[in-house]
């Protein structure tokens, strides 16, 4: 399983790859911003894509679009992982076919709920 | 205040405004054709008078703002380029508490990523020992093998000293860590109180601009579908973490609040 994480904080970063080594995950790769991620989307075979919303250069949701727009990644898994939480937002990504929804801050037993849930129905 | 000032030279002129009208009503009446004009004349002067000073104020008013906010800029150029300001120093300001903030949540989840190894082998070291010592207990454990428990239990008192010795040093580091927030506490009070400064005087500005449009009949043309455009973008626009959510309807407070908004939308 190999898992894109994309945040401009790389605190944020490290705490999600943390969260992901606990739960067995341990091939994980990092990215500041859409920008940046894309590419590595693009040439990486990653099975499941982690995203912040609000990032410079390019942001989650622009991220989302840009990878459901993409013949080869439109059925990658994304889960967003943002502090935005209004309720538009939601909609929005919910809209753009974002896969899972986490708040930050959240606890390590949301994300790992929200990725199994992933999982289970991507099977 | 400039804004009372503004206030007191608007009645005045209203006042002289009114003055003139009647006058003016009288002449007309009277067929006093040369004085009407000459009264006509003397209030356009007079409202071209008090434009030329609300300006003037409003200039002031802006140029205050600037000196308040210690603004050393070179205006020659296009864009002018700001030497240093206390906006600009809040700018550093703020990105000093990013960078203190990020080095503390460094510093702790390396204090924890190399604690967490010494807690799990003490742990996992802890288990294999009380096992055996069950089976000592029991009288189930031959010479050979007590000898090597023996050695064991030696072997783990050792690593037991030196492994907490070192835990109880990574928590007081993590504990010492938690200094950021005082540190950036000072900080972000500093830039909340520029914020405020820049609000007043904002707040002060808009209400000398306001005074002026009113007697100078420019209307302020509100652009009603550009504001409607502004207020759908911001919708979704990103506004980082919600510090009020309980209070705001349009924001959600919780996880579970994102997960029953996610499943009526059929997730």
């Amino acid at each position: 399983m190999k898992i894109l994480i994309v945040d401009d904080f790389s605190t944020m970063r490290r705490i999600i790859k943390n969260l992901l080594r606990d739960l067995g995950f341990s091939n994980t790769h990092e990215a500041d911003d859409g920008v940046t991620a894309l590419p590595m989307l693009r040439n990486g075979d990653f099975d499941f894509l982690v995203t912040d919303w609000n990032m410079p250069g390019m942001t989650g949701i622009d991220l989302l679009r840009a990878v459901r727009a993409d013949e080869k990644l439109a059925s990658l898994p994304v889960l967003m992982v943002t502090a935005e939480a209004k309720r538009d937002q939601i909609i929005e990504a919910a809209q753009a076919g974002v896969n899972g929804y986490v708040v930050k801050p959240f606890t390590a037993q949301a994300l790992k709920e929200k990725i199994e849930k992933i999982f289970e129905r991507v099977g | 205040m400039t804004s009372d000032i503004q206030l007191h030279q608007n009645e005045e002129f209203i006042a002289e405004l009114k003055e003139c009208a009647k006058l003016l009503a009288e002449k007309l009446q009277g067929d006093q054709f040369e004085e009407a004009s000459q009264l006509i004349h003397a209030m356009l002067e007079s409202r071209d008078r008090h434009i030329f000073q609300s300006v003037g104020r409003l200039t002031r008013g802006l140029h205050n703002a600037i000196v308040n906010f210690h603004v050393d800029a070179d205006l020659s150029k296009e864009p002018p380029q700001i030497e240093s300001s206390e906006i600009r120093d809040a700018s550093s300001r703020l990105n000093y508490v990013i960078e203190l903030t990020q080095k503390a949540a460094e510093k702790t989840m390396d204090m924890v990523d190399e604690a967490a190894p010494i807690a799990m082998n003490l742990g996992q070291e802890a288990s294999v020992l009380r096992d055996q010592w069950v089976r000592l207990k029991r009288r189930e454990m031959g010479p050979e093998e007590f000898r090597g428990l023996y050695a064991r239990m030696d072997d783990f008192l050792a690593q037991m000293a030196t492994g907490t010795e070192q835990l109880a040093r990574n928590l007081q580091e993590i504990i010492l860590e938690q200094g950021f927030q005082d540190l950036t506490g000072q900080v972000l009070k500093r830039v909340i109180g520029l914020i405020n400064e820049v609000e007043q005087d904002l707040v002060s500005l808009v209400r000398i601009a306001g005074q002026v449009e009113e007697i100078t009949g420019l209307k302020k043309e509100v652009d009603e579908e550009s504001q409607e455009a502004l207020r759908q973008k911001r919708k979704t626009e990103a506004e980082g973490p919600q510090h009020n959510a309980a209070a705001r309807t349009d924001v959600v407070s919780s996880q579970d609040e994102v997960d029953d908004l996610l499943s009526s939308l059929g997730f």
